[in-house]
């Protein structure tokens, strides 16, 4: 997929830029063209030359998802408020837009500059979710780069992953030549600044540098050896910058969030401005790996947020701002956050979202801040039907809580409610299931109550996938059989008008879940999965079972011993070479207790030493919501 | 009760990459350079309400505008004379505005009032220019030419007001340059690739380039 070019002295010459023109000949031929010609406001186009180092942040999937992404935002702020660096961005196109540029032999680019990706020093790739490895191949392939890290050297990009994915490495690890593990603000610089001392020199020099910056995860520097059963054996470093286990990294105080956000010049999922609240979160969820492995919870003080809102409004021009975090009525500052938004910003039609409510955190005052110029509709994740499985997975809210919330919703005149569920938990009987289609419908005579039959209560239910570094680890995924009788129980249960059921697929549920606890020899099955056509996993009308089938049989591997098989207490797991602060021991206490449904309090109330504070607690600011640790002056 | 203190309608250039952004988006990306800008844009009321701006036509995807047209409700008075100044810097590269007057807040709605688009169209065109010429008077010389359009007959030929070479080779597409003056009545729009394909010119390369919006009285 190399694009060369005759150079003047007749040599062929790498291109170094992706023309207008040439882009011009195949955009009328895409669908939404607008997402591959940049120009967005606020995107920073700097001097290529004034630089030292240039840094591709790449998103494996379409700009429609990754320029909500509020990650890769916060990173090309950083990385752009250098001196000395530049920052562009990259979207893996569309199926036609990629179609296109292979036969254009146009190889991939970023936004800003229209260079392609090999002429960066690093890129920087986001891995939110697991689905993506196919598309990272597609990209660093559609980039004219070989795959894998072993067939590139110091003449190539560095090629660094973050974001949740990289809490569990491994199935990426042949493909990525080191991880960024945890918060990236503070990771960001040291990484560039490694990269910038070592510039030149062999690749193996440069990632022994990369390996000694805490957070920094190096596959190639770790042995991992297998037993007979196929398990984890044993783990060991091969090098001494390399830790066992790296531990995620945290920064101590948030830093102010980004106000000069991008404005997509074509419409994308979330289009609107995010300023996150909070990160972490104390509730301990024990199916939740974000909640647990963003830990210490971290609040942004009010006046923060509103002089943030304040600074992005003329930058941007959003009418609508996200409050984000992993649970947003948990914010001790919420209440008075909205009222303040509502009276400084009412002038200015400044809409609010405030995604992830919970139940038994919701306060009317949120309803009416929140609907100010806005009535979509509201969104809860009850996640189990039954009180007692809410109680095995530790989300305790009560249904007659639940119930009144929904009558306060649609009181206020709201006439659409969604619910969030998932099945597949462990412990779940048939009558766990069967309350699942109980909530709802109660729900539904809740709202009939106050708006006769123009109520809807839209019900998406997902199956459980267990996830690294939580109390469900050792869990196996729920057979396709089960899963599929388990829809069709709901299907037939929540029929007639009023209820709306989304389901997720089956097949997807069990790749994500191989890929969310795989080990690294699952990199030969996701290499041939994509050299089969596999691409786009996480899209219900793109994803090729026959493909992975076929990719796992070829390596040798089994997907139900990744996806399906309960993992022993004592076994090693191969995430484990991350260490997220959360002790081992605490997440098997909490498994155990979820398995006679005892639930653990909220932890901002009560500590229960989950190691977070022990692993991070001398970087403790009044930020945290763990209590101060003794030793802190 | 919001009131409407006048009507804004800014005169504006669509060029660059920009082209490739569609209609709903490019109101979109106005509503916001006018929040960056801070004009006081007035909203609809009701359910869900939207600021009031009025885009004339639709610029299809790809297509150069040099004087496009956007009408803005204003919540309270503005000084006409700095809007041009103020707007600039908040726009997106592609967008230069080239004027912004006070039309009366009564007239009809934008839309309605456009009655023609001027276009100059540079087409791929490798024959002699004058076989081109004969071909449009060809067409020029019917009294009816029946076209499809999303599954529905319409005849092109009233449309085309006026139809002319501009410019006899131009390296941008490799050919002419065609000039056409296209009217739009209501539920039929004479647009610039429909003349191209009623030439024979289907699927040849092409740059289009919305000169001018004539407004009637709608």
């Amino acid at each position: 997929m190399v694009e060369r070019a005759k150079g003047e002295d007749g040599c062929e010459q790498e291109k170094m830029r992706v023309e207008a023109e040439e882009l011009e000949r195949i955009l009328p031929g895409v669908r939404k063209p607008g997402r591959y010609v940049g120009g967005e406001y606020n995107s920073v186009a700097k001097d290529w030359e004034a630089v030292s180092t240039r840094v591709c942040l790449a998103f494996p999937e379409i700009y429609d998802l990754g320029m909500s992404n509020l990650g890769l935002a916060i990173l090309y702020d950083i990385l752009n408020s250098l001196p000395d660096v530049l920052a562009e961005r990259a979207y893996l196109p569309w199926v036609d837009m990629i179609a296109a540029m292979r036969q254009a032999r146009l190889p991939l680019y970023t936004l800003e500059s229209r260079r392609p990706l090999r002429e960066f020093d690093i890129i920087g790739v986001g891995l939110p979710y697991e689905q993506l490895y196919t598309n990272l191949l597609e990209m660093l392939d559609l980039a004219g780069l070989p795959c894998r890290s072993a067939d590139r050297d110091e003449r190539h990009p560095l090629v660094v992953a973050g974001g949740h994915a990289a809490f569990n490495p491994e199935p990426a690890a042949e493909f990525v030549d080191a991880f960024a593990v945890g918060d990236g603000e503070e990771l960001v610089v040291d990484l560039v600044r490694a990269y910038q001392e070592t510039r030149g020199q062999p690749r193996e020099v440069q990632l022994r540098a990369l390996a000694s910056i805490p957070g920094v995860y190096v596959p190639r520097f770790y042995e991992v050896a297998y037993g007979d059963d196929s398990r984890v054996r044993g783990i060991e470093p091969t090098v001494p910058e390399a830790r066992l286990p790296v531990l995620s990294r945290v920064v101590s105080v948030l830093p102010a969030p980004p106000t000069r956000l991008l404005v997509p010049t074509v419409d994308v999922s979330h289009n609107r401005a995010a300023v996150e609240i909070q990160r972490g979160c104390s509730r301990g969820c024990r199916f939740c790996q974000a909640g647990l492995a963003t830990r210490p919870v971290r609040e942004r003080p009010v006046e923060e947020i509103i002089d943030a809102i304040a600074a992005l409004m003329p930058l941007t021009g959003f009418e609508e701002v996200g409050l984000l975090s992993l649970s947003s009525s948990d914010h001790s500052g919420i209440e008075r956050l909205v009222q303040q938004i509502a009276e400084r910003f009412s002038a200015d039609h400044l809409s609010i979202s405030l995604p992830a409510l919970r139940a038994d955190s919701f306060s009317v005052g949120l309803a009416e801040a929140v609907a100010q110029g806005r009535h979509s509709g509201f969104t809860f994740a009850p996640e189990a039907g039954s009180e007692r499985l809410r109680a095995v997975i530790n989300k305790p809210i009560p249904t007659e809580q639940m119930l009144e919330v929904a009558r306060q919703v649609f009181q206020r005149g709201w006439r659409t409610i969604k619910l969030y569920f998932m099945i597949g938990l462990p412990q779940e009987e048939e009558e766990d299931v069967l309350a699942i289609s109980d909530l709802a419908r109660a729900v539904l005579a809740e709202g009939r109550r106050e708006h006769g039959r123009k109520v809807q209560v839209n019900l998406s239910v997902n199956t459980f996938v267990p996830k690294p570094h939580t109390p469900f680890q050792w869990a196996g995924l729920e057979s396709e059989a089960v899963i599929r009788e388990k829809q069709a129980l709901l299907k037939r249960r929540l029929r007639g008008p009023g209820l709306k059921l989304s389901l997720s697929d089956p097949q997807a549920s069990v790749l994500e879940a191989a890929l969310a606890r795989g080990d690294r020899r699952l990199a030969g099955v996701v290499h041939r999965a994509w050299e089969l056509g596999a691409r786009f996993d996480a899209w219900d009308e793109h994803r090729q079972p026959a493909a992975w089938s076929q990719a796992y049989a070829e390596v040798g591997l089994d997907p139900a011993f990744y996806a399906h098989r309960e993992r022993a207490l004592d076994e090693q797991f191969p995430w484990e070479v991350v260490s997220i602060g959360v002790r081992r021991k605490v997440l098997l206490a909490e498994h155990r207790r979820s398995q006679s449904g005892e639930t653990t309090a909220d932890c901002r109330d009560s500590c229960y030493g989950c190691g977070v504070l022990a692993a991070y607690g001398s970087g403790w600011s009044a930020q945290w919501r763990c209590p101060r640790p003794p030793d802190n002056a | 009760m919001t009131v409407t203190m006048g009507r804004l309608r800014i005169t504006f250039s669509k060029g660059g990459l920009l082209r490739y952004s569609g209609h709903l988006d490019l109101a979109r990306a106005w509503e916001r350079s006018l929040r960056r800008a801070g004009i006081p844009v007035a909203y609809s009321h009701g359910f869900n309400p939207r600021p009031r701006i009025q885009l004339a036509a639709a610029l299809p995807l790809g297509h150069a505008g040099e004087a496009e047209l956007l009408d803005v409700w204003l919540e309270r008075p503005v000084a006409v004379g700095e809007l041009a100044r103020a707007l600039q810097p908040a726009l997106l590269e592609g967008l230069v505005v080239k004027e912004v007057r006070e039309v009366p807040v009564q007239q009809p709605a934008l839309p309605a009032q456009v009655a023609a688009s001027e276009y100059e169209v540079a087409a791929e065109w490798e024959e002699p220019v004058e076989r081109l010429q004969e071909r449009m008077d060809r067409l020029l010389a019917e009294t009816e030419l029946r076209r499809q359009r999303r599954g529905k007959s319409y005849d092109l030929r009233p449309l085309i007001d006026r139809l002319w070479i501009v410019q006899e080779w131009s390296q941008a597409a490799g050919g002419p340059v065609l000039g056409m003056v296209l009217a739009a009545r209501p539920g039929a729009t004479g647009r610039p690739e429909a003349v191209l394909e009623a030439l024979g010119l289907e699927g040849c390369r092409a740059q289009f380039k919305r000169l001018r919006l004539v407004l009637g009285q709608g």
